[in-house]
């Protein structure tokens, strides 16, 4: 039994006429202890996807089963970096992370608490900015708050949706390998959603693509062997590292265009004949052909 | 001493006064006397010509009671209503000093006496009037929040709700207090039926008239601040699995707070407004009353003097006004985001 599982899930949203089927036929696995990541492009239904896991969402087919479990609802076992932080702006960084740790640890004393707290605002190096509020902080400061309140909480499960895409390259790396460290002390169990191929290779035992959507499904998943600790300067000379990297973006890169063919040839076009890309023409199929000429 | 006075001044929303106390405190004089002159000196060429156009047409024109008065006239009348004010006081102390007086004197003959004190019963003077009138439109402020905040939360929360408050509201909304007063009248005349209550009985037409014309802006902010909250927020408080509490004391009333303090400043200001229309109807002695009077009296100041009604009327206005703005931003996360 699989910590997570995503057993043939499918989601959409609305109803009717503005129905739109976001994912379909979702099967996911993650053992306990693994950190998996799914790259994929924007809008394909990778939030989606977090929220069915983190119990914001329910799936409308199929079942998310943790630790054997149905997920009814959030749960504080499994901790959440939003995609757009959310912090809460009436809050300071202090408030924003120990309303988390007042949920979690609701016995630790206050002192106790606000040790912790500090802790890890210290790891995200935000202790200068502790009594600020989110509106005095930049994108990527803001982000850092985030990633230290869903750390704070000590989840079995990390769930990090695009944490680090609003950093600049150095404070993106440092975080990296703190997200790393803390997964591989307590020996959690992390789901990593990103759009940067290097970032899943360099922390993820297996990185899975999602399909555009709509209707997105998983891609093929490609493991990564890559001994840990990795080093990110020496993943750049390390040919496992480059031949893996090569066949994830090989793979992103024929779905995309696939995906934008078949946007193309879904809109009704004018009466007029178009002149089409190469690429384009050559995957045209008999019955768009009628449609065109 | 500069920081705190700058501060005190942008947050209240006169932000004009700023350039002043950097001048005086000995800031480049240049560029804030070219801010002067921006902030201040269109303003005031602005009432300058306004007054000399006003004094000019004024003068033009002859109603029974005389030409309409001119600021010069209006001025006077200020000046003779703060001298009545100064001269009734005079009066009022004089006579509790003489009763005083009598009753020691009427204790010293026989310790047993029982001595009376007697309230004095002088008309109320314009000042009297304002402060009535203030504290009218308080309490009629006070009685709209009671009625619009708890509806009004629960119109966000509940979209049934909502739906069952939406005609009433819309049809309410529009009604001027002139249509409302004869009603309270009765009502409150039917079930206020003591003479000797806390409150005189057009006090409190006055103030129910003002809550009905003013609860609306509040009641109308504070469903939509509340159902309106940020999704994010939202889901923060489910994945943390806040207690209904903590989620409304931590997360939706901070959200609202902003909006809540829009509808309350509409409130005051709508309040402020009506007020005269429903103390001149209730004949609640405030500057409403005042007004009425001098109408009726129609002496050759009346004008004048329902001109500086009409100037208070406006000043306080304006300054409940800062008073809401100033509140309005203490309460908000987001500073930038109140227009003053
Ligand atoms: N609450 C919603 N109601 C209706 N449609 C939605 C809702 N949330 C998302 N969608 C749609 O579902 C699709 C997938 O959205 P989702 O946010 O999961 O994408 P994403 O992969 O996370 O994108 P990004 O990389 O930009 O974050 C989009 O087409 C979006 O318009
Ligand atoms: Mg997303």
């Amino acid at each position: 039994m699989a910590f997570l599982e995503l057993n043939n899930v499918s989601k959409g949203y609305g109803e009717g006429k503005n129905r739109t089927e976001v994912l379909r036929n979702i099967n996911l696995h993650i053992n306990e202890g693994e950190f998996v990541a799914i790259v994929g492009f924007t809008g394909s239904g990778k939030t989606t996807l977090v929220s069915l896991i983190n119990g914001l969402l329910m799936p409308d087919q199929g079942e998310v089963l943790f630790k054997g479990e149905p997920i009814t609802g959030p749960g504080h076992e499994r901790g959440v970096i939003f995609q757009n932080y959310s912090l809460l702006p009436w809050f300071t960084v202090f408030q924003n992370v120990v309303l988390a740790v007042d949920e979690v640890f609701p016995h630790m004393s206050k002192a106790d608490k606000e040790q912790h707290v500090k802790k890890y605002v210290e790891m995200v190096n935000l202790t200068p900015a502790l009594e600020k509020r989110p509106a005095e902080l930049s994108g990527g400061m803001r982000q850092r708050v985030a990633v230290a309140r869903a750390l704070a909480m000590n989840p079995e499960m990390l769930i990090m949706d695009e944490p680090l895409s609003a950093l600049d390259a150095l404070t993106r790396g440092t975080l990296q390998e703190e997200i790393i460290k803390i997964w591989d002390e307590n020996k959690r169990t992390a789901l990593l959603i990103t759009n940067d191929v290097d970032e899943g290779i360099l922390m993820a035992d297996r990185i899975i693509p999602l399909n555009p959507g709509p209707n997105a499904t998983l891609g093929p998943e490609f493991e990564i062997n890559i001994e840990r600790p990795r080093d990110k300067t020496a993943l750049n000379s390390n040919d496992d590292f480059k031949k893996t990297r090569n066949e994830i973006i090989e793979y992103l890169m024929d779905i995309g265009t696939e995906a934008k063919t078949k946007k193309i040839n879904n809109y009704t076009l004018p009466d007029l004949k178009p002149i089409m890309p190469g690429k384009i023409f050559k995957k045209r199929t008999e019955k768009d052909r009628l449609k065109y000429f | 001493m500069k920081t705190i006075a700058i501060k005190v001044l942008t947050f209240t929303g006169m932000r004009w006064g700023v350039p002043f106390i950097k001048l005086f405190s000995g800031e480049e004089a240049k560029t804030q006397l070219k801010e002067i002159g921006q902030t201040v000196g269109i303003p005031l060429a602005a009432i300058v010509t306004f007054l000399f156009l006003w004094s000019v047409t004024a003068s033009q024109i002859e109603t029974s009671l005389g030409a309409v008065p001119g600021p010069i006239q209006v001025a006077e009348q200020a000046k003779s209503l703060w001298i009545e004010h100064v001269e009734e006081r005079a009066k009022a102390d004089a006579f509790y000093e003489r009763q005083e007086i009598r009753n020691a004197a009427k204790l010293a003959k026989n310790p047993a006496a029982t001595v009376k004190i007697i309230d004095y019963t002088g008309k109320p003077t314009y000042w009297d009037q304002i402060i009535t009138s203030l504290k009218t439109v308080f309490m009629g402020f006070v009685i709209a929040s009671l009625i619009a905040l708890p509806i009004g939360v629960l119109c966000g929360l509940s979209k049934n709700a909502m739906q069952a408050m939406s005609p009433i509201i819309q049809v309410f909304k529009p009604v001027s207090p002139l249509a409302w007063l004869p009603i309270v009248t009765m009502i409150v005349s039917a079930v206020y039926v003591t003479n000797d209550g806390f409150f005189e009985k057009s006090f409190i037409i006055s103030a129910i008239t003002v809550s009905l014309c003013s609860l609306w802006a509040t009641l109308i902010n504070t469903s939509l601040g509340v159902s309106s909250v940020n999704k994010d927020y939202i889901n923060v408080a489910r994945v943390l699995q806040l207690s209904p509490m903590k989620k409304t004391f931590k997360i939706v009333l901070p959200a609202t707070l902003p909006l809540i303090f829009t509808g309350l400043r509409i409130s005051l200001g709508v309040g402020w407004m009506v007020l005269i229309a429903a103390e001149m109807l209730a004949q609640n002695p405030g500057l409403g009353k005042f007004v009425w009077d001098e109408f009726q009296n129609g002496s050759s100041n009346s004008l004048a003097r329902i001109m500086v009604a009409v100037f208070t009327v406006g000043i306080i206005g304006f300054f409940l006004d800062r008073i809401m703005v100033a509140l309005q931003k203490a309460v908000s996360f987001d500073k930038g985001a109140v227009v003053a």
